[in-house]
This record gives structure tokens, C-alpha cells and sequence, in this order.
């Protein structure tokens, strides 16, 4: 895409990037994945996301994916070894193998009001480095913001402020194109959780 | 212009761009999203006069859409698993009365044990129904199939299926260029029936034919059928020199190799990847078209390999599997090694890792005649215990899954 070019490209840490999404049906795991697939488009990258098609049933732990990369991607399976992780709900940590084949470099977004120690998530921070996770409550500003504690939308702006891998421009652009102009609240939801890490800094 | 859709939209709006005129629709995941989508484009009042109308079954989505060729419409509909089984019998009619309608396959495995997931058993199970049969290898693929499909089906008179993996391509998003309205005008003009229901010449599509002349009529509808060959090549040209996205009935094979894997639909994009790797010792030969099979290019295709392993996503229970019947009697005699590989049944991923173990089984010399891939044999062998133990074991899967997702524990996927 010509859009590579002129963009204000963000950089790949690595390339193919690998990210693996984790949430509960009802919280938007799949929606992120297509967002965050479309805001990579945005930036110019080839994009492949899928979900992992388990239970359609709301409150069932649910997996998606989202390759990116430079290059087009030919290859057509899940993503065992995941660059990044995304955590829509924090009651999965103890339940399902969310960090199964995490890069020792990779990054870890949680959605949560607690802290990495509360969450008995240390040994994997002091494994990938502080400042490559970030705890961020996006339920939490979400709910403040439209009354839903979906976190979704919220937790992508993190992601994007922590992995710098999509900007925050091609975030907007996304889900303005996935929601519609109708729904600008959607922009103060990824700004939130841009800003969370920005400005805080990571965990 | 290249856009981020999701492979179900991206086919729905092709299909759109088609001009149908009649779209019987019934759902079934993982097809859904596609008919959902046209519905949709229906009432926006953006399909022209296209009737899409809501049936009450499969068996009626397909009898509606016979129904609707025969009056001289472009008929479309969508199914997968146990909806194209539920169809069956419609199928062999609309191939048998040479009615070019035009179908998408969301595949998925058929039950029991019921599975929701990805394989070809569906499609596969219907491979000798009389149309004709496109595997899509992406996304891309399955958007550029559709439009071909629909001018291959008028062209010869034949009904056209579309199969797309069901979930990995059909639920993935990925960027796609949609072909034009005018690019599709180009290869697709108005539907010109070669037979068609009128009050003012009347003709019957449908008659009774005894023995007297059954087998021409079946003698000519092969012949029908395999005119699918030269035409798609010719459609696909036309089509390609206004696209740049040339399709054929084989995808075009790496260089000459001593070992070539033949597979067909999404598996093709990871075992082009594991077998770019092995520096030209391992070629890959990706099947589009599978019926008619074409068997003269497979041939010309396999005529320097040694070891042809067939990757099949479904298989005959008691026999073989079906890509490799068909293989192996396109390379009846010659001095070719063939192996079976069935993989990926009921949506287990059909990994690299999994590929490149395979090819290095092959490499040695120790790949055998048929091969389950990633088989977990702890598993089997407890069930066949179990079974010579006591004579009431009960129900066979809902043993295996104890075995496999222990109590309590839920499923990482």
C-alpha cells in the first residue's frame, strides 16, 4: 500500500508481529482482533485476523488472533507463540494458559484494577521487562465513559500506546470505520486507554 | 482499491456485483455471515430485483434456487455441512437438469460427532453430485472464484460450488481487492438460459427417462461437465488480463521437484510456506478445480515426481480418500510413490510444525501409505483398551473427550 509510504508509520518489534487476544464471549475479543487487524491495514501492513471459533456463548473464555506484518501472510494457523497478548478479563490468568508460548520479549496488556503482584503475574513481568506490560482498567474507564464496561476498544488504545505498533490515528479510523461516524464515543474510548499508558507509563 | 473485510463480507458483496436475481437463503454456521450479509443488501434495496427469499430449509433453499434457474434467473444460495447433505437430493437435480446455479460451501465437517468446524468432509461427500467443484485458497481466491462460477455455470449449463474453508477463511479478515461490477460485466454478461420455463414455448425440464435413454443422458452430462475444464481456463484468462489475478484449474506448480504435496483449499498458503523452505526438494501442487478433476494437468504436473503426498481433509471411511483415488488414477502408470496424509478434520489446525515434521518423515523414507497427521495415539490406544476390557464402554467420543479435557479443566481454545 502507497499508505505505507506516507504514513507516520509505527514500527514492528518483529516481523511477522504475533498477537493473541483473551476474553470472555459478550466482551468484544473478536471485534479487537478485527479492529486492531483494520488499524494495521490503516498504518499500511498486511493483516490477518481471525477468532479461534470456540463457544459462542457470552461469559466463555474466548481466543482471537492478529498477525501483522510487512509482508503478505500465507500462513493459515493459530498463533502459539504470540509477540503480544491482550487479557480482557483477568479471572482467565488462573483458568486458561493465556502466556503459553509468549516471547521472552513479548507484550502483556491486562485489563485490571490491580496491580501485577495482586495478580500473581510478576514472574512473566520480570520475564518480558516492565516496560513491556501494562495493567490497565479499561472496563473500568470504559464504563465511566459510555456506561458499558466492554473493554475492548479501551484495551486496543493501550495496546497501541504500549506495543507502538498501530498509532493511535489508524486506532480512531478503525473504529469509526467499524461502528460508524454516529458512534464518537468510541474515539474517547481508545484515547483513554492510549492516554492510561502514555501517560503512566507501563506497569 | 485493496480493503480489510472479512472473507464472508467480501464474498457477500462480490456476489452482490454478480447480479443475481433470485438468493434462497437458509442459515447455517459458518456459512451465515454471507447470506446474512446479502439479506442485508436486499433490503438497502442494493440487489436491483433480486428476490432473496427466507426458506425453511435447506432442501428448499436449493429447490427454490432450481426453481428460479428454470424460470431463466441467476440463482445463488450458501450452505455448509449438514445443510449440503440436507440438500442432496436437490443437488443431483440441479446437476442433472443442467441448471447453472451457483452455490458457496462454507466447508465444515459433518456429524457425528457433531462439529461445527472446518474440513472438506461436506463438500467432499458430494463430489460425485455432477457439478462442478472450485476450492478456494484464500480469501482472494474465494472472492475472484465467484464471478468465474457464475460465468462457468452459464457458459456450460452446469450448477457451480464455491468451497471456501469454513472459519479459517470464511471468519478471517484480511486486505482484498473486490472486483469490479465491470470487471465481473466483463466476464459475466446477462444470463442467457439454454433452457428456460416460458408459457409461450412451452418445455418440460424434468421428464421421466427409462432405460432407453438414461445412460446418454448421463453420457452427455459428463461430457457437459468436463467442458468445465477448457471453459474456466478461458473465463479465467479473460478474467485475469483485466484483474492481473490469474486463476486456474491447478494453481501454477513450483519448479520440477522430487516430492510434490497435492492439497486443495486454505491448507495451501502454510504448505506453500513449510515447502519454500526446503530449497526446491519439496514442490507443492494446489488443485482450484476438483470436478471435473483435471487430471491431464495434474499429470503433466506430477510427471517428474517421485513421492506425490496428497494432504486430504476428509476421508473414505473403509477405503482410501478421495483427492488420492483421483491422483492416483491420473498417474496410472507411472513409477510415483503416492501417501495419503489426512489432516485437519473437525477444525484441528494444520500446523507448520506439523508439515515439517511430515516432510521430514517423507524425507527419510518413512512415510507410510496413509498417515492421520498429528494423531494423538495415547488417546486411541486408552479407547481400544477400554474396548478390550468390557464389552459396554459406552459412547466412544464422549469417552475421548474425558480423556482429553480432564474434569474441571475447560479447554484453552
Amino acid at each position: 500500500m502507497s499508505d505505507h509510504e506516507q504514513r507516520n508509520v509505527p514500527g514492528l518489534p518483529c516481523d511477522p508481529f504475533h498477537v493473541r487476544i483473551h476474553g470472555r464471549g459478550g466482551q468484544g475479543v473478536v471485534t479487537a482482533a478485527e479492529l486492531l487487524g483494520l488499524a494495521a491495514f490503516f498504518d499500511g501492513f498486511e493483516v490477518q485476523a481471525f477468532p479461534s471459533f470456540g463457544s459462542e456463548r457470552m461469559g466463555a473464555p474466548v481466543v482471537a488472533f492478529c498477525r501483522i506484518a510487512s509482508e503478505p501472510i500465507r500462513v493459515r494457523e493459530p498463533v502459539t507463540h504470540p509477540d503480544a497478548i491482550v487479557i480482557l478479563d483477568a479471572t482467565l490468568l488462573h483458568h486458561v494458559d493465556v502466556f503459553g508460548g509468549l516471547a521472552d520479549d513479548g507484550f502483556v496488556l491486562v485489563n485490571s484494577l490491580h496491580s501485577a503482584a495482586d495478580l500473581g503475574i510478576d514472574t512473566v513481568t520480570d520475564r518480558v521487562g516492565r516496560d513491556h506490560v501494562a495493567i490497565v482498567p479499561a472496563g473500568e474507564l470504559a464504563r465511566a465513559r459510555t456506561g458499558s464496561p466492554r473493554p475492548n476498544v479501551v484495551a486496543l488504545g493501550a495496546f497501541g500506546a504500549l506495543t507502538g505498533t498501530v498509532s493511535l490515528d489508524a486506532l480512531e479510523r478503525a473504529v469509526l470505520g467499524r461502528f460508524g461516524p454516529d458512534r464518537q464515543d468510541n474515539l474517547l474510548l481508545v484515547r483513554a486507554g492510549f492516554d492510561a499508558v502514555a501517560a503512566v507509563g507501563s506497569a | 482499491m485493496r480493503e480489510q473485510l472479512e472473507g464472508s463480507q467480501a464474498i457477500a458483496r462480490t456476489v452482490a456485483r454478480c447480479r443475481p436475481e433470485v438468493v434462497p437463503a437458509y442459515p447455517i454456521t459458518p456459512q451465515t455471515h454471507i447470506v446474512e450479509a446479502l439479506g442485508k443488501m436486499a433490503k438497502a434495496g442494493e440487489l436491483g430485483r433480486c428476490q432473496f427469499v427466507t426458506v425453511e430449509s435447506e432442501f428448499a433453499a436449493m429447490s427454490a434456487a432450481i426453481g428460479a434457474s428454470a424460470a431463466g434467473a441467476r440463482s445463488y444460495t450458501a450452505t455448509a455441512s449438514q445443510g449440503l447433505l440436507y440438500m442432496a437430493e436437490a443437488l443431483f437435480n440441479a446437476a442433472g437438469l443442467g441448471l447453472p446455479v451457483v452455490m458457496t460451501v462454507a466447508n465444515r465437517a459433518i456429524g457425528a460427532p457433531i462439529n461445527i468446524w472446518n474440513d472438506h468432509s461436506d463438500a467432499m461427500s458430494q463430489r460425485d453430485c455432477g457439478w462442478v467443484q472450485l476450492y478456494a485458497a484464500d480469501n482472494q481466491d474465494a472472492v475472484d472464484l465467484h464471478p468465474l462460477a457464475f460465468a462457468l455455470a452459464e457458459r456450460i449449463s452446469v450448477p457451480v460450488m464455491v468451497c471456501v474453508d469454513g472459519f479459517v477463511l470464511t471468519h478471517a479478515f484480511e486486505p482484498l481487492e473486490l472486483p469490479s461490477a465491470a470487471d465481473i460485466e466483463a466476464v459475466l454478461p446477462g444470463y442467457e438460459p439454454r433452457q428456460v420455463l416460458d408459457p409461450d414455448e412451452p418445455v418440460t425440464i424434468g421428464a421421466m427417462v427409462g432405460p432407453e435413454a438414461f445412460t446418454e443422458v448421463r453420457f452427455l452430462a459428463d461430457r457437459q461437465l468436463r467442458g468445465a475444464d477448457p471453459a474456466f481456463a478461458e473465463l479465467a484468462r479473460g478474467y485475469g488480463e483485466r484483474t492481473g489475478r490469474l486463476l486456474a484449474a491447478v494453481r501454477p506448480p513450483v519448479p520440477a521437484a522430487h516430492t510434490v504435496v497435492v492439497a486443495l483449499g486454505s491448507v495451501l498458503g502454510t504448505l506453500e510456506e513449510v515447502a519454500s523452505a526446503t530449497d526446491g526438494a519439496v514442490g507443492v501442487l494446489g488443485l482450484v478445480m476438483y470436478r471435473p478433476f483435471p487430471a491431464d494437468a495434474v499429470r503433466a504436473a506430477l510427471r517428474d515426481a517421485d513421492h506425490v503426498i496428497v494432504l486430504e481433509r476428509a476421508f473414505s471411511p473403509g477405503a482410501s480418500a478421495p483427492v488420492t483415488a483421483d491422483v492416483r488414477a491420473a498417474l496410472a502408470g507411472t513409477q510415483a510413490r503416492i501417501s495419503t496424509v489426512v489432516c485437519g478434520l473437525g477444525g484441528r489446525p494444520v500446523t507448520r510444525a506439523a508439515l515439517h515434521d511430515l516432510l521430514a518423515t517423507a524425507d527419510r523414507g518413512e512415510l507410510g501409505e496413509v498417515t492421520f497427521l498429528d494423531l494423538n495415539d495415547d488417546v486411541v490406544g486408552r479407547e481400544l483398551y477400554r474396548q478390550q476390557q468390557a464389552p459396554r464402554t459406552g459412547p466412544t467420543a464422549a469417552n475421548l473427550l474425558r480423556d482429553v479435557v480432564p474434569a474441571g479443566r475447560g479447554s484453552v481454545r
